[in-house]
């Protein structure tokens, strides 16, 4: 039986708890035994990001404590999940319980698509654009990039291929940042809009009802600006659709 | 030979092996060592406010990287291609000093004369002191971002040379006296009908022109007389090769040609990672360079020097002005890959959107804001924050420095040098120690939403809340996952 150290990233357990909750769901359809470690709190991204390497650091040998004991550790979020596997190692030189850790911890999506290898049956019958987060793209290479001249492949399209009624929308900019970059968004905030409105243009344009991503937190930064502006379109979490779709 | 020392030890590692960045300081006047960790927002925000202007910027220069897209497609081993300049430049980098050693004895076995400029101010005086020696008063110069990084033509112009850009885009800046907002295309933040007001009052045309033929035209003209009166040229280079002693500089409007065929001194001016070690290492690099830069095949001119013109002198000088320090760093090592295409600037989300000026360094764009600090940190403080770490740059990259990491890599020294805003400090240290506790998480957690559901909401959208001034919040749920899972558990 595949055991699973769920780890849900700090925002997602406190404003999108469904999030989390379609994540379980999805995981133990599959047989997989999930399991929330309480201790845990966040991977220390907004830390880091902002530069602040030496209070990052704490956070993410707390990580390594809580979870070095499951077999694998999955988090509905591309962004946490490469800051374990690929940033670490500016926190922690020397860890050897880092090497470990950076095998084991995957994307939902990429642990759904390369090791349960599942394809989701079921049916969505909404025309969806899908939102490429920038960490889960070109950091753990869920998809090729538009950047790239390799041949295509996309981790979360074939997820969503086997969805009855559901029509993914042709965006003119497929993998353009929504502009969130953590911090940014409020650092830089008259860019970190700029940048939302013309991806959330792009998606009203391909007549997208709704933005569904892997990464909840560019999510938050495209529903925040949608919900000021009053526009129709919902976003949501690729984990939400699928198990909406599939149940 | 002494002039390579500094190279010789930065890529044996025989130096001191780090520098701590806050004591690096560079010589740039008043201010410099004061840290400036809003700059870029500044001018990020003023640049965004004209809506219209921010969507035609975006347009023409995502124009750009579509056509790279497209003829990067026609290359079937594009990918490979990429490898194979990076690990040249490796390689290269790996033995700076005995390949610009090579070079500076075949190009002298050429009839050059090389000449070695620790830094800007070296490199300027050298420059100046070979037009002095020979009386000359008027120059022109194709373009060059190491003598823009130098800043040479104010240096000359004190010194009562007058210097002329003779690319069409960097004409175009140094008339309007402003710095180039993109390495490749120095105008394209210009709109035609303001060329063609420029060229009414600085050159004297015709009012109210706007068709890039007619204005090229007038370009032309303005420059031949240019051309035909300067007694010394200057040029950049963009490869030179250690197995010849020649070197090879790229242009579109054959400026340099022009340039270096008419008067009888030319001084090429080349930063150290420059060299490459054979000619067939062209291959790799004239194939990657105009494709990623602008979408073409190759540059319209892609000219070789092989030592002077008959009864003609020419001059190499190479400049170091803080490349050996780069190339001490091996966390920023590969940023000395760079072979100046622009297209991180092109597919930068953020640099479409702010402008080549808003980042108020030469070399602007995510390559600027990784190798800016070095020269000086305090001062571009704000540079490794100008992005969203994207990581576009890095994947768009010809040689594949790994850009999106070494702007994380530089968030952290800034960090270290004591070089981040007060804010930034105090909410990382608040956040980190909360953090650390899982009580005091969960505890603030709660807090945090029952306060977001209760407070009013003009205290919540309140000016300081730059969240709240286009988005709103999340909707705050009455319980988190946490709260949900174990109460769902019975744990």
């Amino acid at each position: 039986m595949v055991e699973v150290g769920l780890f849900i990233p700090c925002y997602v357990d406190q404003f999108y708890p469904r999030v989390g909750l379609s994540t379980v769901e999805l995981l133990e359809r599959q047989g997989v035994k999930v399991d929330f470690p309480q201790e845990q709190t966040c991977c220390g991204q907004p830390m880091a990001n902002s530069g602040c390497f030496s209070e990052a650091a704490p956070l993410a040998r707390k990580f390594l404590s809580v979870f070095s004991r499951y077999q694998y550790v999955v988090c509905p979020s591309g962004s946490c999940a490469s800051m374990v596997r690929n940033h670490y190692r500016n926190l922690l030189p020397d860890s050897s319980e880092l090497d470990e850790m950076r095998g084991k911890v995957y994307e939902l999506c990429e642990f759904l698509h390369d090791v349960l290898k599942v394809q989701p049956r079921g049916r969505f019958p909404h025309r969806v654009g899908l939102h490429q987060s920038c960490h889960g793209l070109r950091e753990l290479r869920l998809g090729a990039g538009s950047e790239r001249r390799i041949s295509g492949f996309d981790k979360i399209r074939d997820l969503l291929s086997g969805l009855e009624g559901l029509e993914l929308v042709q965006l003119a900019r497929p993998d353009d940042c929504c502009g969130f970059g953590g911090t940014f968004a409020v650092y830089e905030e008259a860019i970190s809009c700029a940048m939302g409105k013309d991806r959330i243009a792009d998606h009203e344009r391909a007549g997208a009802e709704i933005i569904a991503g892997a990464d909840m937190s560019c999510l938050m930064h495209l529903s925040g600006l949608l919900q000021r502006q009053k526009k129709p379109i919902r976003v949501m979490h690729v984990a939400e659709l699928l198990e909406e779709a599939t149940a | 030979m002494s002039s390579t020392r500094a190279l010789r030890q930065a890529a044996s590692g025989t130096a001191e092996t780090s520098r701590p960045a806050a004591r690096e300081q560079a010589p740039t006047g008043a201010g410099a060592t004061r840290s400036r960790p809003h700059e870029h927002a500044h001018k990020a925000a003023a640049f965004v406010a004209n809506d219209a202007r921010l969507h035609w910027h975006d347009q023409a220069i995502w124009f750009l990287r579509g056509k790279r897209d497209r003829v990067s497609s026609a290359v079937p081993d594009w990918e490979q291609l990429r490898s194979a300049g990076e690990q040249i430049k490796a390689h290269t980098l790996s033995r700076l000093a005995e390949y610009l050693e090579q070079f500076e004895r075949n190009a002298i076995q050429l009839g050059a004369r090389v000449h070695w400029a620790k830094d800007a101010e070296e490199h300027n005086r050298i420059v100046h002191g070979l037009l002095a020696e020979r009386g000359v008063q008027r120059v022109v110069k194709s373009k060059s971002m190491l003598t823009e990084e130098c800043h040479l033509n104010p240096y000359l112009e004190e010194r009562g040379i007058e210097v002329v850009d003779t690319d069409l885009g960097e004409r175009i800046v140094q008339l309007r006296r402003e710095p180039p907002s993109h390495i490749v295309m120095p105008a394209v933040h210009l709109k035609k009908e303001e060329i063609g007001e420029l060229f009414h009052q600085q050159l004297g045309s015709e009012e109210g022109l706007s068709d890039p033929k007619v204005l090229t035209e007038i370009a032309r003209q303005h420059l031949r007389q240019k051309f035909l009166a300067a007694q010394a040229t200057i040029s950049g280079v963009n490869f030179a090769i250690a197995e010849t002693g020649g070197f090879v500089v790229c242009t579109n409007e054959g400026n340099a040609d022009l340039g270096t065929s008419l008067p009888p001194l030319h001084i090429a001016c080349m930063g150290v990672e420059k060299v490459v070690p054979r000619l067939k290492d062209l291959a790799v690099f004239l194939r990657l360079l105009a494709r990623s830069a602008t979408g073409q095949p190759i540059t319209s001119y892609t000219s070789h020097f092989l030592g002077p013109r008959r009864g003609a002198e020419l001059h190499v000088v190479i400049v170091d002005h803080g490349r050996s320090g780069i190339l001490r760093r091996e966390e920023y090592r590969r940023s000395l890959h760079c072979i100046r295409c622009g297209a991180c600037m092109n597919t930068c989300p953020v640099y479409r959107r702010s402008g080549g000026h808003s980042y108020g360094v030469t070399v602007p764009g995510p390559i600027g804001s990784v190798l800016a600090p070095h020269i000086n940190p305090a001062a571009h403080s704000s540079l490794p924050f100008a992005s969203t770490l994207c990581g576009s740059c890095s994947d768009v990259c010809p040689v594949k420095v790994d850009l999106h990491h070494q702007l994380l890599v530089w968030r952290g020294e800034l960090g270290r040098a004591g070089l981040l805003p007060l804010s930034k400090r105090v909410a990382s240290k608040l956040g980190g120690w909360i953090l650390a506790r899982t009580w005091a998480y969960r505890f603030f957690g709660r807090l945090g939403r029952w306060l977001l559901a209760r407070v009013p909401r003009a205290v919540i959208y309140n000016r300081w809340n730059a969240w709240g001034r286009q988005r709103e919040l999340p909707a705050p749920p009455r319980e988190s996952f946490r709260e949900i899972y174990r109460r769902r558990r019975g744990q």
